[in-house]
């Protein structure tokens, strides 16, 4: 038999790491040639542009090199951390996904921390008061929060909060728009900032209730919990110590999709309450033909859902020591 | 062969057919289970009758009551005897409107499920059985495919199927083609799993080792007992589907007018919800009614198909 390597996890680690690299260039070819076969392209206008004019736009930006040969310019482009201009506006498109990129990211960590914390929170009270009042509440949030779509939410919450009572404020993001100002609290709009989180948080905090409650009864059944209780244990700490870390495993299985389903919420979200975040900027990409733009918050997006697969994988060794590494 | 298969089950329990006189099978069990399931059973009820009215209400004027497109003078009513759910901004019947929603959203979670259907059935079996390097390289763009941006992904190939005259396919196929081409990766996953560890179970060696072809040990032995967890994901599926294409159509980005999805029917309530709340309160009601009845449904299969992970 073969000798295991003398770090597994590290080598896991590090083969997890490097993996990412395929998948990044992969969809990055599909979204370059998909882009490309969608009609039209960015100067196409309703208006007839006089054709030098049109000439003279596509050779400022290179897109009457043939097909292959922009795609190599881009790969390589990309390899050195460029990732071109964006036709509207002449910005780079690296300026623009680290502008928006911040805000999105700002909705999508709030939103991941409440919905993990009033998920897991809920799905313990549920469990522990198994078949009593307090699990019938929580069993019916989990329900009704997973069967109402975030935009319908983010609908009926302005009517009410913004438009009807008049308690917050609708249009734009409350958060710091530099990453310098994060400390400062006069950067903060606290008014703006609640209905955007709590409609992307309601559906994956009941889909974590959901998930957390069938867990923890699960260990809560198993002969470890009485024996911890058995030996005089304080309840406290049956449940803390043993319980949680056990039931976390079925709960970390799903933070991978609610990381993508953060960020596909996100485009929602932000087009609903006018933020100017990245799934707002990568919707009017595609609309504009914005190629540059178009790449560069897919590869943007995908990298941030490879990462959190990353993440939860790793952290399964943590919580979990029975898994191995192949 | 006949004779041989027979064998096979009186000696080894087949676990889809047990054709044992006094046993029940895997499928008389699970229905059985799943008739013991209140919630799934109320979520059945609901489905059926919701599909029901929405599919005869065309014939049947007295449902149906008013054309989804006629206009008239009545606008931005509340319920009224006349107008069960209501007029919208131009005098559109929001009942007649509802339904015709309800059915385009059911077309487009339906169908995106048998796109997902026949490609992670074949991306799945491909891996299973196509030996090592097919195995690889599907898995890998299989995972490659789940970390795409999956609205991004929808949205760019709407667009793509949008811009071309594509004979024979309406809008809403086009949008079930492009909602089905991201989202197979779930039941390729789980049929090349499930295969692989068929493979292993005594049932399946019995059969091979009793000659029985590989074509019929897939067919006979394999697929029907990858088909439980299949049918779970697939009711799963459906919610799923007709949520990201209603918040696509509320994006302004769904099925082109005059069709109008669920979706749709919600974007346009919500630019004139502060006239009408009706107009959004029902398209939105139905949504959640179609979503919650699927889960529900997806939640007692599990459970019946699979009495390992009830909970």
């Amino acid at each position: 038999m073969p000798r295991p390597p003398p770090h597994p996890m590290l080598a896991y680690t590090l083969r997890r790491v490097l993996w990412i690299i395929p998948v990044l260039w992969v969809i990055a070819t599909l979204t370059f040639f998909l882009m490309q076969a969608v009609p039209g392209g960015p100067f196409t206008q309703e208006k007839e542009r006089p054709p030098a004019l049109e000439r003279a736009l596509q050779a400022k930006y290179g897109l009457d090199d043939p097909l292959w040969e922009q795609y190599g310019h881009y790969l390589v482009n990309l390899t050195q951390g460029d990732l071109g201009i964006s036709f509207t506006g002449d910005r780079p498109v690296s300026q623009i996904v680290r502008q928006s990129g911040f805000i999105s990211a700002q909705i999508a960590f709030l939103s991941f921390i409440v919905a993990i914390v009033a998920g897991m929170g809920l799905g313990t009270i549920s469990a522990l008061n198994h078949n009593k009042l307090l699990d019938y509440v929580g069993v019916l949030f989990a329900t009704v929060g997973a069967s109402i779509p975030n935009f319908v939410l983010a609908a009926f919450l302005s009517i009410i909060f913004g438009v009807q009572l008049g308690w917050v404020k609708l249009l734009g993001w409350g958060g710091p728009a530099e990453v310098a100002d994060i400390f400062s609290p006069s950067a903060y709009d606290v008014s703006k900032m609640i209905l955007p989180v709590v409609s992307l948080t309601v559906l994956p905090a009941a889909y974590i209730a959901r998930v957390t409650r069938a867990s923890v009864l699960e260990v809560l059944s198993q002969d470890y919990i009485r024996t911890a209780r058995a030996k005089g244990l304080r309840e406290f700490w049956v449940v803390m110590r043993h319980t949680m870390r056990n039931a976390m495993i079925p709960v970390l299985t799903v933070m991978g999709p609610i990381a993508a389903f953060l960020v596909s919420g996100s485009f929602i979200i932000e087009s609903t309450f006018g933020i100017p975040g990245l799934g707002r900027e990568s919707i009017t990409a595609v609309q504009r033909r914005d190629y540059g733009l178009i790449m560069g918050t897919t590869l943007f997006f995908a990298l941030v859902v490879a990462v959190a697969n990353l993440i939860v994988d790793l952290l399964y060794a943590v919580v979990d020591p029975r898994i191995r590494y192949r | 062969m006949a004779s041989q298969d027979s064998v096979a089950r009186t000696l080894f329990v087949d676990q889809h057919d047990n054709a044992m006189a006094g046993h029940r099978g895997l499928w008389s069990d699970a229905w059985r289970r799943l008739l013991q399931n209140k919630l799934a059973m109320l979520g059945l009820v609901v489905l059926v009758v919701v599909i029901s009215v929405a599919s005869i209400a065309t014939r049947v004027s007295t449902v149906e009551r008013h054309d989804a497109h006629e206009i008239s003078t009545a606008k931005q009513l509340g319920p009224t005897p006349g107008y069960w759910f209501g007029t919208d901004q131009l005098g559109r019947d929001n009942w007649s409107r509802t339904l015709e929603g309800v059915r385009i959203s059911l077309q487009i979670g339906l169908g995106t499920q048998l796109v997902v259907l026949t490609l992670g059935l074949f991306f799945g079996v491909l891996a299973a059985f196509g030996g090592k390097l097919t195995d690889n390289l599907v898995m890998r763009f299989t995972d490659i495919m789940f970390s795409f941006p999956d609205l991004l992904f929808v949205i760019l190939l709407r667009e793509i199927l949008f811009g071309r005259d594509i004979p024979f396919l309406n809008g809403t196929m086009l949008m079930i083609l492009a909602i089905g081409t991201i989202a197979w990766t779930t039941i390729a996953r789980l049929v090349r799993g499930q295969m692989l560890s068929l493979g292993e179970r005594d049932f399946v060696m019995a059969a091979r080792a009793l000659g029985a072809s590989r074509f019929r040990i897939v067919t006979a032995h394999m697929l029907p007992n990858t088909l439980g967890p299949v049918i779970v994901a697939v009711t799963f599926g459906i919610p799923t589907a007709i949520f990201a294409e209603a918040a696509l159509s509320f994006l302004g980005l769904g099925i082109p007018a005059p069709a109008a999805s669920l979706g749709t029917l919600v974007a346009d309530g919500n630019r004139f919800v502060q006239v009408n709340v009706w107009n959004v309160v029902f398209p939105a009601g139905a949504i959640a009614v179609l979503m919650l009845s699927f889960t529900f449904l997806g939640d007692g299969l599990r459970d019946a198909l699979d009495p390992r992970t009830r909970g």
